[in-house]
Parts: structure tokens; C-alpha cells; sequence
């Protein structure tokens, strides 16, 4: 019998992949904004399993608006990382000091 | 229910593994098509779950927008993607350090939480079979929700244009079309009178 803690194991198994990935590919920021979206993939199905299993829909509802801010930060991302890579010819994130911060 | 557990332990592994598959491929192609093969799945579980909605929701936007989106930027950008990999070696324990305290913190409060109340809320699903999934949403997303449905339309109208800003730019030289500039233009702008002599070219 699949239950809850199924889902919510599974979820929480993606979004450790997910940490690990940010942690481990310093250098390619395109892998950590996948890793990004697979953080959020995992909040997801939280919130879709917790919706299911309360009898809630508004879990559901949260986990649309989840989806459209995980796209939103995709396209901007992405579009900072092409202005960057115009900028240094390199997508290095270790090297990423033009701010000087 | 014994073919849902197997169906749920097929689209779990598929998924979990497709997800390590992203963060350790070696070309980030393969990466996003890892990253589409992981959502899929999701989107399976969603059914098997019963929220046929977000899993329809998951194959449209994510697969078709924001994957294909990485796709095109990986293959634009022309970067030496073997280099890139070079440092996940020297990051893998203290990347896979932190990630497993991060599991360990969520298994305890997952397993605290199901000590406690959790025989309640592990019972089978209670939304009403009447009413389908998408209807269900449609009644309260646009009633209860319509505020917060608003404002993600801001948030992606935001973000269209701040895309668009970040990336739009002006080349030197090359000529366009100014159409104030053409309607604006007066005769003596535009035409010159010279006097020439008999016999005499203009320069």
C-alpha cells in the first residue's frame, strides 16, 4: 500500500539530488539552475501528496504557483547567464567577481 | 492497489535516478534531457496520485517550455563543457556531506511527524470521486485564488520583460528604420541645390 510517507521520502531523496547537484557542479551554472528546478519539483510533490492525502485542494492550487514562479526564475536565469556568458565569453561561476561584492 | 504500488515504485526509481543523472552527466545536454526524462515521471506519479491536472501542468510548462528553454541556451552557448566538470570530484564530499544532512534532518522530521499524527493523514485519498480533479481546482482557483492567480500573470510578465531587457541589444551599425525620423525630415534636410557650371561635373 503506497502511502503519504512514500511520496513525501521520494520528495525528500529529489531534493537532496538537488543540493548535492548545486554543490557539486560550481562551475556549470546551467546544472545548478537545473538543480534549482529539481528542489522546486520535489516542494511540489509535497505539496500535491499532502493535498491528496488531506483531502485539500489548495495544496494543488500552491504547487501551480510554484510551477509559474519556477518558470519565471527559469526564463530570468537563463537570460542573466547568456548576458553573462556576452560579457566574459565563460559561464564559470567561481569566477563570477564583475560586482566585485 | 498492487499494480499502483508497482507502478509507484517503477515512476520512483525512474525518477530518483534520472534526477542523479542531471546533476553527475557530464555534457549538460544529456543533463536536460535527464531533467525532462525526471519530470515525466513526476508527471506520472501526479496521475497515479490523482492530481491529473499539475501533472499536465508539469509535462506543458516543463517540458515544453522550460526545458526546451535550457536546451536552446545550452546549445548557444559554446563553452568548453568538460572543463566545467573538472571540479566535481574535489566538491563531491562536502556536496554529498551537506546533502545527506539535509536527508538525515528531513527523515527525522518525516518520521517524528508520522509517529505523531501520521496514522491519521495515511489513509487512503478523501477527495471526492465526484468531482474531477480539474473541476475541483477551477471552483476555488478562480474564486478563492483569483488574487493570487492575478499576481502570478504579474510575476510572469515580469519576468518576460526583464528577459527581454537583459538580453535585447543595440549592434552598432546597422542601419533600421526610424519612422519619426522620416516623417519628421523638412525639405532643406533633404534636398540640395547646387549651381553647375556649363561643361563642369558637380566635384
Amino acid at each position: 500500500m503506497i502511502g503519504l510517507a512514500h511520496y513525501l521520502t521520494l520528495a525528500a531523496i529529489l531534493f537532496t539530488i538537488g543540493v548535492f547537484g548545486i554543490f557539486t557542479n560550481r562551475k556549470n551554472v546551467i546544472i545548478i539552475l537545473m538543480s534549482i528546478e529539481l528542489l522546486l519539483l520535489a516542494v511540489n510533490i509535497n505539496l500535491v501528496a499532502f493535498s491528496v492525502y488531506l483531502g485539500e485542494i489548495a495544496g494543488q492550487i500552491f504547487a501551480m504557483f510554484v510551477l509559474t514562479v519556477a518558470a519565471a526564475e527559469a526564463a530570468v536565469g537563463l537570460a542573466v547567464l547568456v548576458v553573462y556568458f556576452r560579457n566574459r565569453g565563460d559561464i564559470a561561476v567561481e569566477d563570477i567577481n564583475l560586482m566585485k561584492g | 492497489m498492487i499494480l499502483q504500488a508497482i507502478a509507484f515504485w517503477i515512476l520512483a526509481g525512474v525518477a530518483v535516478s534520472a534526477a542523479f543523472m542531471v546533476v553527475a552527466a557530464r555534457n549538460p545536454v544529456r543533463s536536460v534531457m535527464w531533467l525532462i526524462l525526471t519530470f515525466f515521471t513526476t508527471a506520472g506519479l501526479f496521475v497515479l496520485i490523482g492530481a491529473e491536472f499539475l501533472a499536465m501542468l508539469l509535462v506543458v510548462v516543463y517540458v515544453g517550455a522550460v526545458a526546451v528553454l535550457f536546451l536552446f541556451v545550452v546549445m548557444m552557448l559554446d563553452v568548453d563543457f568538460v572543463e566545467l566538470k573538472q571540479g566535481f570530484l574535489q566538491y563531491m564530499p562536502v556536496g554529498a556531506l551537506i546533502a545527506l544532512i539535509m536527508l538525515a534532518e528531513m527523515a527525522f522530521v518525516g518520521a517524528s511527524w508520522a509517529a505523531s499524527r501520521g496514522e491519521a493523514a495515511a489513509q487512503p485519498p478523501a477527495i471526492p470521486v465526484s468531482a474531477s480533479n480539474i473541476e475541483a481546482i477551477g471552483a476555488v482557483l478562480y474564486t478563492e485564488y483569483v488574487y493570487f492567480f492575478q499576481a502570478a500573470g504579474m510575476v510572469l510578465l515580469v519576468a518576460m520583460i526583464g528577459a527581454i531587457v537583459l538580453t535585447l541589444r543595440h549592434r552598432e551599425g546597422v542601419k533600421r528604420q526610424d519612422i519619426g525620423k522620416q516623417v519628421g525630415r523638412k525639405r532643406d534636410e533633404a534636398v540640395e541645390l547646387v549651381d553647375i557650371e556649363q561643361g563642369e561635373g558637380i566635384g
